[in-house]
């Protein structure tokens, strides 16, 4: 096969294209394979690129193209409408071989024995072909690392692999960390708004929704932060995910706190798994601290900096640290900022907030990382993927039910990160102990134990 | 109902009024729809910008500019232009999400029956797409806002060739060559219909083809003062 070819098979291979952006000159029309783009069924209809049936997601159109008025999704609209009228089309034509690397991995780090130990397991269930493999590590165990291992295998066999996350930050931050362990392989990072879009490299690294462009296409298909996942709101992640897989495929779940239905199949031993109880510096991890405050939900009413807090930030251990600030509202991140600012009694310079909805998450993100922001206020969206070196985290308003045990454990997972500052301050700020607070801090406890520390 | 921006369902809340003169089924929450900014205070009388003169100095430009007589007679719009009504505008616009019109549908209406509700016998004709760009959409959201109104839709003007009017520099666009032209002569007042009124030409061009071939009076009514 020619060269120019197979980067043209590599690029449509393995897609679910919509019919415009089916290379009919490139490509001879008979290696595609049409399907029916909507299918409707007695009780509800479902779009067969993301597999919504959500009534309210569809939409009617008096279609100028066909004269017809009928349904279109708009559940995955943003990646282009997929319309009645319109086929999708996937390749089904001679498959491309993908490259057998001879040694691709150019990291040469040193493994913990408990890292050890799961990419152990890991390339395992790789050279067996096993179906499902599930690594439960602790916040800060360097999961990424042990998956090199993995990964190196797959590319020596000429497997396809994908790491699907939920979230583009995190694509972000794995992309360059992946790519300096594989210099030679080519990888692209796949998210809305990315600079690579054409999704043909062997390596992908891709927020969940991508892979609604994929179509049986990866050996290996890497889940990491599977219990971020909103399964049982989002039925489109699970659908996409299983499609963009090859039917014989091998996925890998990663995750810092399995949700019930893994914990639950781990048990019934129904799931193989590997436990990694240890961060990577060897320390256990900071078990969090409930602050009650009677006064807490009227001074946030007002936006004012709680009094209770403010007492902590008096005597914590190390004033060296940078602080990340949960709070569970927008509003409220923006609004705290600003007493925060005027309140000449706290000690930080510059004190900023970040939230989903800003435009600069990025580059604040990373000015903090700089140490450039000393005092971080933020939503949930810093609760995970993401590695700060030094700081002590403070949650306002811990009973507000946006966190729940698993979004407080990752929140706790932020602070000591780093060997040169392996501890810090977790703070529970609250006006009433909940299930979920009470709940994660047994469950680090028990994290702890299980890794050796009483 | 769910919200057509959030998918939020949206509650309705049932007292004795709403039991007994039930409003329409809201199509936007009440937290979204906090987002869309009617424009109020004082605006330039011609083109509906917030403006502390009553003919503002875009539009002393353009009177100027058609020799002491503009060629609409004034433009009405609903929303100011924000980073909210912008995202609602490329999802229902540019990708294509057809139903999210209907979010406008009440306010446009309302406002219609406020401004130009004493107007008989006038007839809407929304600012055509391309055949090319039309084939893609789909649709036409100038026709979908016109098709809310309760007045009759013509569809008269075509476009003669689709170039991309956002690219062009505010001065290439005035400039440019007339790209409408018209199918049929009205002699009727027109209701110039578009989803956004942002340097006015595009506008303005139409206006002009209807005028030059007898139209008495030509008013243009847009969802958002860009
Ligand atoms: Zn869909
Ligand atoms: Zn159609
Ligand atoms: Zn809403
Ligand atoms: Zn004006």
């Amino acid at each position: 096969m020619v060269n120019n070819d197979l980067l043209v098979l590599h690029r449509y291979a393995g897609k679910l294209l919509l019919q415009k952006e089916v290379p009919f000159a490139v490509i001879p029309q008979n290696d595609f394979t049409k399907i029916p783009s909507i299918k409707r069924n007695l009780l509800y209809n479902q779009c067969q690129r993301c597999g919504n049936q959500k009534s309210s997601l569809f939409g009617v159109i008096p279609c100028a193209s066909c004269s017809k008025t009928h349904l279109y999704c708009r559940n995955c609209v943003a990646m282009g409408r997929v319309m009645e009228c319109e086929s999708l089309y996937y390749y089904a034509g001679i498959a491309p071989d993908w490259t057998s690397y001879e040694s691709p991995l150019t990291w040469n780090g040193e493994l913990t024995p408990y890292q050890k130990e799961a990419s152990h397991q890991l390339v395992q269930a790789i050279q067996e072909s096993w179906k499902e493999f599930l690594i439960w590590a602790v916040c800060g165990a360097g999961k990424t690392e042990m998956l090199f291992q993995g990964i190196e295998l797959g590319l020596k066999l000429g497997k396809r692999i994908c790491i699907a996350t939920p979230r583009a930050d995190v694509v972000r931050e794995l992309k360059p960390r992946i790519q300096q362990a594989f210099q030679d392989v080519p990888i692209q990072a796949l998210y809305g708004g990315s600079e690579e879009k054409e999704g043909s490299s062997q390596i992908i690294i891709a927020t969940t929704h991508q892979l609604l462009r994929f179509y049986k296409s990866f050996d290996i298909m890497i889940i990491d932060e599977i219990d971020a996942f909103p399964y049982h709101k989002d039925a489109t992640l699970p659908f996409a995910v299983n499609r963009a897989k090859k039917t014989n495929s091998t996925t890998i779940y990663l995750t810092a706190t399995p949700r019930k239905e893994h914990r639950l199949q781990i048990a019934l031993k129904q799931l193989a798994h590997t436990y990694v109880p240890v961060r990577y510096h060897g320390k256990p991890l900071p078990v969090p601290q409930l602050k009650m405050s009677f006064s807490l939900k009227k001074e946030l009413k007002w936006y004012n900096v709680p009094k209770a807090f403010l007492q902590w930030l008096r005597n914590r251990d190390n004033d060296k640290r940078q602080l990340l600030i949960f709070v569970p509202s927008i509003l409220l991140a923006e609004n705290i900022v600003s007493s925060l600012k005027k309140d000449s009694t706290i000690p930080f310079q510059v004190i900023d907030s970040v939230h989903s909805e800003d435009e600069q998450r990025m580059d604040k993100i990373e000015k903090f990382r700089r140490r450039e922001i000393d005092l971080l206020v933020t939503t949930t969206i810093l609760e995970r993927g993401v590695t700060f070196p030094s700081v002590d985290v403070v949650v306002l308003d811990a009973g507000h039910s946006v966190f729940d045990e698993a979004a407080l454990i990752q929140i706790a997972g932020r602070a000591g990160r780093s060997a040169d500052d392996p501890t810090g301050e977790v703070i529970f700020l609250h006006d009433g102990k909940t299930d979920a607070m009470v709940k994660a801090i047994h469950s680090i406890k028990l994290m702890n134990k299980k890794g050796g520390f009483k | 109902m769910n919200c057509l921006w959030c998918d939020e369902e949206i509650m309705l809340e049932v007292s004795w009024t709403s039991l007994v003169n039930p409003t329409k089924p809201k199509q936007i929450c009440e937290s979204c729809e906090k987002g869309l900014v009617e424009l109020k205070g004082s605006r330039c009388e011609r083109c509906s910008r917030v403006s502390s003169s009553t003919i503002c100095e875009d539009c002393q430009w353009w009177e100027n500019y058609h020799h002491g007589k503009d060629v609409i007679d004034f433009n009405y719009s609903v929303f100011s232009y924000n980073h909210f009504i912008q995202e609602i505008i490329a999802k229902w616009k540019y990708r294509g999400d057809y139903e999210l019109g209907f979010v406008f549908r009440e306010a446009f209406a309302d406002h219609f029956h406020e401004k130009f509700g004493n107007m008989t016998d006038v007839v809407a004709v929304p600012i055509p797409l391309s055949k090319d760009r039309l084939e893609e959409r789909c649709f036409n959201q100038a026709t979908m806002l016109a098709s809310f109104l309760p007045v009759p839709t013509v569809e008269v003007l075509s476009r003669v060739h689709g170039e991309k009017q956002s690219k062009k520099k505010r001065r290439e666009r005035i400039s440019s060559k007339n790209p409408f032209i018209l199918s049929q002569k009205l002699n009727k007042a027109v209701l110039l219909v578009d989803d956004i009124y942002t340097t006015g030409t595009t506008l303005r061009h139409a206006a002009s083809v209807l005028k030059e071939a007898g139209c008495p009076k030509v008013y243009t009514y847009t969802l958002i003062r860009g």
